[in-house]
């Protein structure tokens, strides 16, 4: 179930498919593409212990919200593999990156391309925001702040339970604004929780821009030490960085791993969008087709065909 | 055709608190999505970034209300209340600050999904003492709610409309009173917000089955003038039927219920809404119709309480707008 391709072709494959969904629709969440390519390839790729998909590769239509009377309600996170004791979990917490996330189950043979096609479509489970019923997804997580909260419980019951698997939380960096957030640090520590692991996409950029303009947050390197964790500062587009993080001992700690990453790694035109880059959409037919010749250029595809 | 007002809130807002140094607005994270991008760049000194933390933003508005500013706050309506509800009990409800409080992206208004929707934020705020509700349901309504809002000696609760919003109305807001859109004398089908739009959808077709239908557009959802809608069921021969963008507990349907119930009104009374569901994430016609929010479902609901069917079909109701879910005048596609 894994190593088909290498991590590098992995955060490729995550990019074109992010940059040709954006052609075709007009817009999306390219930025995003760019600065957590490496984060999530690599986690699926090779460092998370997953196990088979449990759900069908074309993602069933939406089938209703959890309640008494929908008994066969089930979450997504089947393409990440069945909640087995040895496996280990993941949660999107800003769930503003489903497309990434999507585009990266299928990279790694987790869903079917027509996957895509089904994003933000009416009736569909492929949701915009990612939703728990969405593939990969296990909880609601587009509300911000609440993903790594979630994780420290998850990660705690299951050391209760005596299970290996660890719990991985993918994270934004403007959850740090949250004050949720530091709540989940100061808990994870002080409840030990050692197999809670994060890894933090840090690209300072939020929806209203770049973070230091909008609410500056400082060093959260050493905020996050000093209310208890483990934190190691990588290269977020070094995959060797990331398998040498992981290794840190944290005992009695949970990890968190700061990836510093660039906004527009591997689509250099996006920089001309700069500081609004939460959600990219085409201003002119003329920008889409411009970033379109560039985009498949630094990406080495055809620019897309998406006039039909 | 109805007329399609872009990003009415933008210039509103603009133009009403511009200038009064007393008001200041606050924006957590999501200010063009807000339509205040263009008052942040030309009035800096009355914009307040505030991040994305509500929690503080909720409190630290009660604080200036205390130093006798009045803050407007703009995020979406979702998350202005259900993370920081203590916040907004005990530092603006409670002492009464006169903090405005413009939550956007009211009820199946977003794809975003449950994390986006505010479907029960008219129930929670009813049950606020001090607070004030208001509702925008078309353009002209949006355009007035800043000043309407600003008049209130304490909290108000805003739902504002953001984005390309239909023109229904040539009068503004006034605080306390309603809008009486027909007059017979059947059946009282009362609505709020992007409902009302859809209500009058359903007119015509109505009509056309010899119905006699009595509208009322909810704009002020409190305080609420009882007696003024008792007046207009009395009027009525044969019940209500209420729709609104919102769960059917504790919204105006409940509002309804309870002013029958309180003065023994023994007329039968419809309500739809969400019914006791989330929502999911999908365009905005296709959760209306899917949790049965639109003219169809008002159709129906109005054949249920007459107990008989009007063989109105979908192609008998007015032409209903289509929207591009990438429209320009939003922010992002949420």
């Amino acid at each position: 179930m894994r190593n088909e391709k290498t991590t590098e072709e992995v955060a490729l494959g995550i990019r074109r498919r992010v940059f040709e969904h954006s052609m075709r629709n007009n817009g999306g969440y390219l930025s995003q593409a760019c600065s957590a390519g490496e984060q999530l390839a690599w986690l699926y790729n090779e460092e998370l212990n997953l196990g088979a998909p449990t759900l069908p590769m074309i993602p069933k239509d939406f089938a209703g919200v959890p309640s008494p009377s929908n008994p066969d309600y089930h979450t997504g996170a089947g393409y990440n593999g069945p909640a087995a004791p040895e496996f280990d979990r993941l949660f999107i917490a800003p769930a503003h990156y489903a497309l990434v996330a999507y585009a990266t189950l299928i990279e790694v043979g987790r869903m079917a391309p027509e996957g895509l096609e089904m994003f933000n479509k009416d009736g569909s489970s492929v949701e915009m925001i990612g939703a728990e019923h969405s593939p990969g997804m296990e909880v609601h997580n587009g509300t911000l702040g609440i993903g790594l909260s979630t994780g420290a419980g998850l990660a705690y019951g299951r050391k209760l339970r005596g299970e290996p698997g660890r719990t991985w939380v993918f994270m934004s960096d403007g959850e740090v604004q949250e004050g949720q957030t530091w709540e989940a640090v100061q808990a994870a520590a002080f409840h030990g929780i050692d197999n809670l692991y994060a890894i933090m996409d840090v690209n300072d950029q939020q929806c209203d821009g770049a973070m230091d303009s909008v609410m500056e947050v400082g060093d959260i390197k050493t905020k996050f030490e000093n209310f208890g964790a483990a934190c190691i500062e990588i290269d977020g587009h070094d995959i060797n960085a990331m398998r040498d993080a992981v290794k840190e001992k944290h005992d009695g700690k949970p990890l968190i791993i700061l990836a510093r990453t660039n906004p527009f790694h591997s689509m250099s035109i996006l920089e001309e969008r700069f500081p609004r880059l939460h959600y990219v959409r085409f201003k002119s037919e003329d920008e889409r087709a411009r970033m379109n010749t560039s985009i498949a250029k630094d990406l080495g595809v055809d620019p897309i065909d998406y006039a039909h | 055709m109805v007329e399609m007002v872009s990003r009415p809130y933008a210039s509103a807002f603009e133009k009403y608190a511009a200038g009064n140094k007393d008001i200041l607005c606050l924006s957590a994270d999501l200010t063009s999505s807000c339509e205040i991008d263009g008052f942040r760049d030309r009035h800096p000194d009355q914009f307040l970034s505030m991040g994305m933390a509500e929690q503080n933003m909720l409190s630290f508005a009660g604080g200036l209300g205390l130093a006798g500013f009045r803050p407007f706050i703009h995020t979406f309506g979702v998350f202005m209340y259900r993370r920081p509800y203590d916040q907004l009990m005990a530092s603006i409800a409670y002492p009464r600050r006169k903090v405005r409080l413009m939550g956007f992206l009211p009820g199946v208004t977003t794809p975003g999904g449950m994390t986006h929707q505010a479907i029960e934020d008219i129930s929670v705020m009813r049950s606020i003492p001090n607070m004030t509700i208001l509702e925008t349901g078309d353009a002209t309504e949006v355009e007035s709610i800043c000043e309407a809002a600003d008049s209130i000696d304490g909290p108000v609760w805003c739902r504002v409309l953001r984005g390309s919003v239909p023109r229904l109305f040539d009068t503004p807001i006034k605080v306390g009173e309603m809008r009486e859109l027909s007059s017979g004398d059947d059946i009282l089908v009362v609505t709020s917000g992007i409902c009302t739009e859809e209500a009058m959808r359903a007119r015509s077709a109505l009509q056309k089955a010899g119905l006699s239908i009595r509208h009322l557009h909810l704009h002020t959802i409190k305080p609420f003038d009882s007696k003024a809608l008792l007046d207009h069921i009395s009027s009525v021969k044969h019940g209500v039927v209420t729709l609104e963008n919102h769960v059917t507990e504790g919204g105006i349907g409940s509002l309804v219920a309870e002013t029958m119930a309180d003065a023994g009104v023994g007329k039968r009374l419809v309500r739809l809404g969400l019914k006791d569901t989330y929502a999911h994430g999908g365009s905005r016609a296709y959760l209306m119709r899917y949790y049965g929010l639109d003219a169809t479902a008002m159709v129906r609901g109005i054949e249920d309480l007459m107990g008989q069917e009007f063989g109105i079909t979908e192609d008998d109701l007015d032409t209903a707008r289509v929207e591009d879910v990438h429209s320009l005048v939003k922010a992002e596609a949420l």
